[in-house]
């Protein structure tokens, strides 16, 4: 045959992996599914709801900006419309939620220009302007409690303190039970279990690199155990405490790891997730919200490219050997 | 120390059992051979016009010099077979370009010129002697590289040597023709590596060989069994593990300091085939006539390792390999990884040519390219530990300084970061650019 006339010439290499951005977001989706589940399961039907609307809002507000009739696209609405509906409470009417994800995608998103040019995690974005402007509604110090095998979960029991308002209190509930997640919190930040999983399978797909959730938990630990005030019986178990209440779970393993707005340098992806540990618990210990995992990954964020920029690596063969 | 790997690296699909099994195949004499003047890195030959009368209509034999050049890191080219020159001129050339070259039409005798003989014993030789022979024959790296190999075998006065490597990690997806030279011509290779040791006057030879061939590793385990200064080197399958850098990390523990040459550490790279030309050009006195490559991808109805002349046209082998499928949408000359996309099959085969590969619309992936989701990936998989993505954005953004900052210029091109990126950008296209306008600006 005359192949000739219809042969492409492009630059080497000529083959690529299989991996794209659609299907890296629906591995993070995938990590997601047990922590949501553990949050049906905890928070009932209120917790279905919140994520279908979601996530549903998050798709749809992106094509529409987009003027894109492929609602799913690569993937990434979906994953910021899961992420918000996770750190929400089970208490957040549903209009609310669609603020958050409509914000989240248009304020934490597109404004910068889509997929890759924002500067802070979208649905962080989402859940901070919820915070700040619609405080009543968002839960503050006081948190709803799961309701185990209740689908239909009763909006008007929701007295459980959060654990992090007044952690000296917080003995009532056992570490087993934090880790678990049978816990007052945000649907799907309550277990640590769930969540580590799902970090499992990122890290197994080459997803996330385990510097920024391991200097995120571990500055978290390190500050617990220093300053945490070693309640608990002793002071390790304090700094334990820290780490499984509250958001540092779901914040270090899905929101800090976040390609887009964290550094891409191997040093500063630890210098980022160590930042992060140090002002959640800056803000926790001595702040004046009982919790400051959205404010520390948010802040950081805004380091990432003076980070990066210091933290250029040293080339193969870049130290002159001593003769 | 040796190590057990490099840092970073891709592991692509490699494809090697479409040939892997198949024995080296003679080509027979092809209708007509095209030689181009360069066939290497370094002052491109002149005709030879006036010492050997090459002209229009002059007939040569197999092995005559038809092209040369005084310079150092030069070499020359011959005449693949006997016959007529039937025009000398531009022609296609593999690097893209229309480069000078004699076309000779073969007159089927293959008949050798008279001053082909053996060098001698190489007891006899000395240092200087191997190195004239080498550089009278014209080899160069036959890996794909094209350096002349004379000059990688003179070490400048201070620069001792004291590890050969020959380089038998063929980490290129598809390409099996390494894996058949050291199965078939592992003898040759051994007396190469010989010849190379005493021109340098090192210490040890190191035979580096993926252990995706475990069956070459045994034939040249075997081989050098009696050797005290020679040994197999069992290297990790990942790709870029034939890079020289990663080669001589992974071998001898050294690093080759950023923007130096392997001499710097005492260490000389050699490709498999090299060594196998430069035994024949000891024990017969042949210059570099002809080479083996692996013809292969999805689109080649029966592919093959074939030994075959240079100047050979593409067009002529794939028509020995039973042609070309309707499916096939590139054409390459080399690996898929660093191999270059040709427009055309009438390009002649060249000494760096290792492979032809025709791939399908299957293989080829041609998806448009999604903004930077700053995954750093590429950063992961770069085997020099740079950052492709800020580089190539650099580059991109026409701030060229940045790109040098990056260190932009240790790039050398292996494919990773755009093999691996999900969003599909050129980030190797990018940096090439990038690289170009900083030597560009040094220039100046």
């Amino acid at each position: 045959m005359n192949i000739n006339g219809k042969l492409i010439v492009s630059s080497s290499p000529h083959i690529r992996s299989v991996e794209t951005i659609q299907s890296v977001m629906i591995d993070v989706m995938i990590a997601l599914f047990p922590a949501a589940l553990m949050a049906v399961f905890l928070f009932g039907y209120r917790a279905l709801l919140t994520i279908i609307i979601a996530v549903a809002a998050a798709m749809l507000t992106e094509a529409i900006w987009r003027r894109k009739r492929d609602i799913f696209s690569d993937g990434s609405a979906a994953v910021t419309g899961l992420l918000l509906a996770l750190i929400l409470p089970a208490t957040v009417p549903w209009w609310l939620v669609i603020v958050g994800s409509v914000s989240a995608i248009v304020v934490g998103k597109q404004v910068f220009g889509g997929i890759g040019y924002n500067i802070f995690n979208p649905a962080l974005v989402g859940r901070a302007i919820l915070v700040v402007s619609w405080g009543g509604h968002m839960a503050g110090d006081i948190w709803p409690s799961p309701q185990p095998f209740a689908f239909g979960y009763d909006i008007s029991v929701v007295t459980g303190a959060t654990v992090l308002a007044a952690p000296e209190k917080a003995v009532t509930f056992s570490l087993p039970e934090l880790f678990i997640g049978n816990i007052a919190g945000s649907l799907g930040e309550t277990s640590a279990l769930a969540l580590l999983i799902g970090g499992v399978w990122l890290v197994y797909k080459g997803h996330i690199d385990l510097r920024i959730p391991g200097g995120f938990i571990g500055t978290v630990f390190v500050i617990g155990v220093l300053f945490g005030g070693g309640f608990y019986g002793n002071i390790y178990m304090t700094g334990l405490f820290h780490v499984l209440a509250g958001g540092v779970m779901i914040g270090a393993i899905y929101m800090a790891t976040d390609f887009v707005t964290t550094p891409v340098t191997p040093g500063g992806r630890l210098i980022f997730g160590i930042g992060c540990g140090l002002i959640t618990m800056l803000i926790r210990l001595w702040g004046a919200l009982p919790e400051g995992v959205t404010f520390g990954i948010l802040l950081m964020n805004a380091f990432t490219p003076i980070i990066d920029n210091f933290t250029i690596p040293q080339r193969f063969g870049g130290v002159k050997k001593s003769a | 120390m040796a190590q057990s790997s490099f840092k970073g690296g891709v592991h692509p699909e490699d494809y090697k059992e479409m040939t892997s099994s198949l024995a080296i195949v003679k080509m027979p004499l092809p209708g007509k051979v095209v030689v181009p003047m360069q066939q290497h890195i370094g002052a491109p030959c002149e005709l030879l016009a006036d010492v050997e009368k090459i002209e229009k209509g002059c007939s040569v034999k197999a092995g005559q010099k038809l092209g040369d050049n005084k310079g150092f890191v030069s070499a020359p080219v011959h005449a693949p077979t006997s016959g007529t020159v039937v025009d000398i001129g531009p022609y296609n050339h593999p690097l893209g370009m229309k480069i000078t070259a004699v076309t000779i039409e073969p007159d089927g005798k293959d008949e050798w010129a008279d001053n082909i003989k053996p060098a001698g014993n190489l007891e006899d030789l000395s240092p200087d002697d191997i190195r004239k022979v080498v550089r009278e024959a014209g080899i160069v790296g036959l890996g794909g590289a094209t350096f002349p190999a004379h000059v990688k075998l003179s070490p400048p006065e201070g620069k001792p040597i004291d590890v050969v490597i020959i380089n038998g990690a063929e980490c290129e997806p598809y390409l099996t023709a390494d894996h058949r030279v050291m199965l078939e011509k592992s003898e040759e290779i051994i007396f190469g590596l010989k010849t190379m040791i005493k021109a340098l006057g090192a210490a040890e030879g190191i035979i580096g060989i993926e252990n995706n061939k475990p069956d070459a590793q045994k034939v040249m385990e075997s081989l050098v069994a009696e050797e005290e200064n020679i040994r197999v080197c069992s290297l990790p399958t990942k790709y870029p593990q034939g890079a020289e850098k990663m080669l001589i990390n992974v071998t001898t523990g050294r690093i080759v300091p950023a923007g130096e040459l392997p001499m710097e550490v005492g260490v000389v790279n050699h490709n498999v085939g090299t060594a196998v030309a430069i035994t024949q050009a000891i024990r017969e006195g042949k210059p570099l006539v002809e080479r083996i490559l692996t013809v292969t991808g999805l689109g080649v109805n029966e592919p093959a390792n074939l030994q075959v002349r240079l100047g050979t046209l593409a067009s002529e082998v794939l028509e020995y390999c039973g042609g070309l499928k309707e499916t096939t949408v590139k054409l390459l000359m080399g690996g898929p990884m660093m191999g270059l996309a040709q427009p055309n099959t009438d390009i002649p085969i060249i000494k760096g040519t290792s492979g032809i590969l025709a791939l399908t619309d299957e293989d080829v992936s041609l998806s448009e390219s999604s903004p930077c989701i700053r995954c750093a990936k590429c950063v992961s998989v770069c085997p020099m530990s740079l950052m492709p993505t800020s580089i190539a954005k650099a580059a991109e953004h026409g701030d060229f300084k940045r790109a040098e900052k990056l260190y932009g210029l240790d790039c050398f091109e292996c494919g990773c970061c755009s093999y691996i990126c999900p969003s599909k950008i050129p980030l190797v296209q990018w940096i090439r650019i990038g690289k170009n306008e900083i030597m560009k600006s040094k220039k100046s």
